[in-house]
């Protein structure tokens, strides 16, 4: 209901009205134009073959202008979540709020209404073969009854600001996959969307063309302020964009927040099976050497893990003087994400055993010793 | 032949173009929508209704089951309803019509079924309504198929178009059969085959032709 009397605080009211629309603005300004909210959603699929739980429980709350990235396994529920939102799903239990409204409430008319203010692309594009580049962006407006001559410019301002000037006239069959995207965002911005949701929209691209189309939704969230959602099965895609992340497990939430602390130190299996990609192994040469024991003249071998919480980040001299030993740096990789470093170090040094990790802490993540071995390594 | 029979053979050829050319337009104007409406509300269809679906398609699967022949000689007392009369071209419509809508219809559904569900839900989620849907997506997407269809159709109307001439309903195949079967005029019957050969040819020609221009764009 909020946002359907946000209109009247732009118009100056007086006495009893005063109250009504002070909290009318209270509750929009905190759902915002823009936002998600699942109440308790579940989603069963029930089929001759039987029945599917493919949501359980999901309380969730997306802020409005975020880049929101959903990931999880195959079948996990990402696409059914994503498309409670513009109703092509609908829950069977629980309640789906766009800008505080309860959308499960809304009749044919309505729902075409909120679905003009979500945009959706698509992993296969799903573009109309029969029509041309122009044709295919134009038609949400087309059928909102806009003008032709508002459809004509606003179809020029989106396809240049997705990069497709002089591709008006071609069918998208004759389109890279790249480019065929571009016009799926181009379709889904053209009414001006609030929220743009994006099912794995990457997924059929190449790599170099799946990075320049997330530069342009970036862009986009930041230029148009709108919020976007994506489903990814990469993960190099949410640290690429993502502010928060949410990890779906068999239809239910195994962990949601900021990428940085959801990456840096993922607390459910699920998490960090799906990063498992990302994280290198201990090198072949070095695990052949490892011993259990310390060796005679030796060194100890550390795992060190920064989750980007630190607060002085990989600090090298830090870890020297916190163990009291020279530290050499053996193997590993630091990402930054959203500002946090974050990753794994392998470290050799001399004399340390498990009392002096206590040392360590606050300095880096987590600490361990993996073994030690013989100071040649 | 005499110039008088080439006379009669044109009078026979625009006769058959008349009948195949009014019945090929109500199939195709009674063929879509029924054809629309079967894909739509088939279950899983954005227009689902499971019965009326099951009812339309069992008409439609009782007509085509009829052999044409059999169709020509059951409809005859509804043609006289209709037309008041169960001989000429007007005669000839009804029957004609009557079989190819069901035909084409269901040709017609294959390729309306075959259009991407994605484009529809893209449809969906950019907010048109059923009817956009239908004409936007659904129509223009199965538009090569349904033109191949209705190629299809034409060819087959053609060849039952000879079939009513020998109830009385003019056109070529009422001629091959008074001077070719009757009066042993093999000249008469082979200008009438070639003339037919002719039109297939021509109505498959134009049809392949305009389904490849449409698919490759
Ligand atoms: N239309 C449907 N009918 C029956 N089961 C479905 C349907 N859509 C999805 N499912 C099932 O629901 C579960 C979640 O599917 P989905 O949301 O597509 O997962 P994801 O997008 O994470 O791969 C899966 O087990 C899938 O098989
Ligand atoms: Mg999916």
């Amino acid at each position: 209901m909020a946002a359907l009397t946000v209109e009247t605080t732009a118009v100056p009211v007086h006495g009893a009205a005063t109250e009504k629309v002070a909290t009318a603005t209270r509750v929009a300004s905190a759902a915002g134009a823009g936002s998600v909210r699942f109440e308790k959603l579940g989603k069963i699929y029930r089929s001759a073959a039987g029945a599917v739980n493919a949501l359980e429980d999901i309380d969730l709350e997306i802020p409005a202008g975020r880049v929101y990235g959903i990931i999880g396994r195959s079948g996990a529920g990402k696409s059914s979540l994503l498309r409670t939102i513009n109703r092509l799903e609908t829950p069977t239990s629980g309640r789906v709020l766009v800008d505080g409204q309860d959308i499960g409430r809304f009749d044919e008319d309505a729902l075409v209404e909120l679905r003009r203010r979500l945009g959706m692309i698509f992993q296969h594009f799903n573009l109309l073969s029969a029509k041309t580049v122009r044709e295919n962006v134009a038609l949400p407006l087309v059928v909102a009854g806009v003008p032709k001559k508002q459809i004509a410019e606003r179809v020029d301002e989106v396809l240049a600001l997705v990069g497709l000037e002089g591709k008006h006239n071609v069918y998208p069959s004759r389109l890279s996959g790249g480019q065929k995207q571009r016009v799926g965002i181009a379709r889904a911005l053209v009414h001006k969307p609030e929220i743009l949701l994006c099912d794995e929209a990457t997924s059929a691209l190449d790599p170099e063309t799946t990075l320049s189309i997330l530069k342009l939704l970036k862009d986009i969230n930041r230029s148009l302020g709108l919020t976007i959602i994506l489903i990814t099965h990469e993960m190099s895609v949410i640290r690429e964009i993502c502010e928060n992340v949410l990890v779906l497990e068999q239809g239910r939430i195994a962990e949601e927040g900021p990428v940085w602390q959801v990456f840096g130190a993922p607390k459910h299996d699920a998490t960090r099976a799906l990063l498992r990609p990302l994280s290198r192994d201990l090198p072949e040469d070095i695990a052949a050497r490892l011993q259990p024991q310390p060796v005679a003249g030796g060194e100890a071998v550390l795992e060190l893990h920064y989750t980007g919480g630190e607060s002085a980040g990989p600090d090298l001299s830090c870890l020297a003087s916190a163990l009291g030993t020279s530290v050499r740096l053996l193997h590993g990789t630091i990402d930054r994400i959203q500002g946090h470093a974050q990753g794994t170090l392998l470290v050799a040094a001399r004399g340390v055993s498990e009392s002096n990790l206590e040392a360590l802490k606050g300095h880096v993540g987590s600490a361990r010793i993996l073994g030690h071995v013989a100071s040649d390594v | 032949m005499s110039p008088a029979m080439y006379n009669r053979l044109w009078l026979a050829f625009l006769d058959t173009v008349q009948m195949v050319g009014i019945s090929a337009l109500i199939a195709l104007v009674i063929g879509i929508p029924i054809a629309v409406f079967l894909v739509v509300s088939a279950p899983g269809g954005f227009f689902e209704a499971p019965r009326l679906n099951r009812a339309v398609a069992a008409v439609v699967n009782g007509f085509r089951a009829t052999p044409f022949i059999v169709l020509l000689v059951a409809l005859l007392p509804f043609t006289r309803f209709l037309t008041g009369t169960t001989i000429g071209v007007w005669a000839a419509i009804v029957p004609l019509s009557i079989s190819a809508t069901p035909f084409f219809a269901r040709i017609a559904e294959v390729s309306l079924r075959e259009v991407d569900k994605g484009l529809i839900e893209a449809a969906q989620a950019m907010g048109c309504r059923k009817w956009h849907i239908v004409r936007h997506v659904l129509l223009p997407e199965a538009f090569p198929g349904i033109v191949g269809g209705f190629t299809i159709t034409v060819v087959t109307m053609i060849g039952a178009s000879a079939m009513a001439g020998a109830v009385g309903a003019g056109g070529l195949g009422d001629m091959a059969i008074r001077y070719g079967y009757q009066r042993f005029d093999t000249t008469v019957m082979i200008a009438v085959i070639i003339v037919l050969i002719a039109m297939v040819t021509l109505v498959q020609f134009a049809g392949d032709y305009t389904v490849r221009r449409l698919r490759n764009r």
